[in-house]
């Protein structure tokens, strides 16, 4: 059983901010979803090499070249920045 | 149907702005109460089907989706229209570009009609995780059309659209499609290119087409297939007609293998059950070879899946952070005059516009990837995936396609499961085997239940070789036509 310190913990990791009541909430959710896959302990995986890609493919690689896109594209794609200025996304302070 | 509708527009039967806007009238007609679609895409639509008329009348070949209407899932991006995803952090999001697929029918000149609704980001069985709104099943409106396409299959379903595309990460072409009797094939991993798909779980992730024929399923798969430098992870594929391989088949030379821990699974439905022994002495008859077989690790494919897919969600949903693209409460703290912090921006952005199942499994991704618990989960969980792709592996030595119920039961009743995550889990038992082990599947409707005076359709599922698409439409089609 997950303990809502645990959830909590979690959270923070992933940048979600939660109340007291959904820490509550996800620590029966969660716990219930990882007791069920305890189920995976029952399978032998001794010097079975975990998949790395289903049908194999490695080594994907391309040319290091910049490909341009249209200007019309790049409009595009700022228009989607929730806070601008000018051109350039606005973000807060980092430190 | 595909191909009647193609014969009647090349042959000036029909002009294909008309068909356009008679599946609008259907559309307008009953999508108040299916609510299939988020959003339609009239002008556009109407545009595209004048210029092949044109064509047409012009003398030009078309493509055989030329100026057939269709429905596109919300996760796949079209240039210049709102891509939600389902989700209310995408409300406002304007795709900058096409999706290869959708490039690839452009080309074909394919009508788009309008996006289908999803369980937000393709994450659910039923369409009720939508952060917009449920689609009803056409069969009967109290019960889901499953998911996570069932807005596309609802509209294939509802004669909303000819045919629609979906994607199945776990199942969301296949047991929508079962639930509303249409069929739904997901592809081998790598069959077609993922960009421009809104990933939800990359290494399963598949796009695929939901249709009213397995000839119609064929039609599509041979126009959306093959490599792309787009998505390093797409693969070289023969360039076939699958559509053209059709019936060609000896079913005589068809082994089916049907493994015994399908009928062994304590939430199988009786009546889909009786179905699917239905489908099996259907082949049988027809001269095909039944082999009974065994996949000892199906009992471990769902606990898999549920480590694996919600550890890749976690890292995929990271983007959205209220930085780059989405809706973000930096945007409106310069209206409220809250004085946030970039640290603000994401805890709040992401608590705000993210629905309850997304952030369930990007906790527990997080928690199964966090420092500690790597091994037992991660790692563990892709050592089983690699004892359940060699279980295929040598399933497939011993017969040409794996024969099962694409779903424990038929279309459940809205609102029964949406307390329990772990009971809505369950309805992809059957379905996420294919996307663990990489391999096609398709889903066939194979006959109806009774059920409160209402026909529930019952879909199968076949499952073949990796890259053997052609295996398995061959089988459905067989089926489908006998």
């Amino acid at each position: 059983m997950l303990k809502k310190e645990q959830i909590k913990k979690i959270a923070q990791l992933a940048r979600i901010e939660i109340s007291e009541e959904e820490a509550g909430k996800y620590s029966h959710e969660l716990s219930d979803i990882l007791g069920f896959v305890e189920k995976l302990n029952e399978a032998d995986t001794e010097g079975v090499e975990p998949i790395a890609h289903i049908t194999g493919a490695k080594n994907v690689i391309r040319e290091d070249k910049i490909v341009e896109y249209s200007d019309e594209t790049k409009e595009k794609m700022i228009n989607n920045f929730p806070e601008k200025k000018d051109r350039f996304d606005k973000v807060k302070a980092v430190f | 149907m595909i191909r009647d509708l193609h014969k009647k527009i090349i042959n000036q039967e029909i002009t294909s702005e008309k068909l356009t806007e008679e599946y609008f009238a259907t559309i307008e007609e009953k999508d108040p109460e299916i609510k299939a679609y988020l959003s339609f895409n009239r002008e556009f639509a109407l545009a595209k089907a004048a210029a092949v008329d044109k064509k047409i009348k012009n003398g030009e070949k078309v493509d055989l989706l030329a100026g057939i209407p269709c429905g596109i899932k919300d996760n796949i991006c079209i240039e210049g229209l709102v891509t939600t995803a389902a989700s209310k952090i995408l409300e406002n999001y304007v795709a900058p570009y096409d999706a290869t697929v959708i490039s690839k029918l452009k080309e074909c000149d394919s009508v788009f009609l309008g996006k289908t609704n999803l369980d937000e980001f393709a994450m659910g069985a039923s369409t009720e995780n939508s952060a917009y709104q449920t689609t009803k099943n056409p069969h009967d409106i109290s019960r889901v059309p499953g998911g996570t396409s069932g807005g596309s299959t609802a509209a294939v379903a509802a004669d909303e659209c000819v045919w629609a595309l979906g994607s199945d990460t776990g199942g969301s072409i296949r047991q929508p499609s079962s639930f509303c009797g249409t069929v739904g094939l997901k592809p081998t991993y790598g069959m077609i290119s993922r960009y421009g798909l809104i990933a939800m779980a990359s290494s399963f992730d598949q796009i695929g087409p939901v249709t009213k024929t397995v000839e119609d399923a064929a039609i599509v798969l041979s126009r959306i297939a093959g490599k792309d430098r787009k998505d390093s992870t797409s693969m070289p594929t023969a360039e076939k007609n699958y559509e053209d391989l059709l019936g060609g088949a000896n079913i005589g030379n068809l082994k089916i293998g049907v493994p015994k821990e399908f009928f062994a699974t304590d939430g199988l439905d009786k009546r889909v059950k009786e179905k699917i022994k239905q489908a099996i002495e259907k082949y049988e008859k027809l001269g095909a070879k039944i082999v009974g077989i065994s996949l000892p690790n199906f009992d471990h494919a769902l606990a898999t899946y549920y480590i694996i897919m919600p550890c890749e969600v976690s890292s995929n949903m990271a983007r959205f952070d209220g930085i780059r693209f989405g809706q973000s409460v930096g945007a409106e703290s310069e209206k409220t005059g809250s004085d946030y912090t970039l640290w603000d921006i994401y805890f709040k952005t992401r608590a705000k516009y993210l629905g309850r199942e997304v952030k369930r499994r990007i906790m527990l991704g997080t928690y199964a990837l966090s420092a500690g618990y790597y091994d037992q989960y991660y790692l563990k969980a892709q050592k089983v995936r690699a004892l359940i792709r060699k279980e295929f592996e040598e399933a497939f030595k011993k017969v040409d396609v794996i024969l099962g119920p694409t779903s424990p039961t038929p279309a459940f009743r809205i609102g029964e499961k949406t307390e329990n995550p772990l009971e809505m889990y369950l309805a992809d038992i059957y379905t996420v085997t294919a996307n663990i082990a990489g391999i096609p599947a398709i889903s066939v409707p194979c006959g109806t239940i009774e059920a409160g005076g209402k026909s529930l359709p019952v879909g199968m599922q076949l499952m073949g070789k990796w890259f053997d698409e052609e295996t398995i439409l061959n089988a459905a089609y067989i089926f489908e036509n006998s």
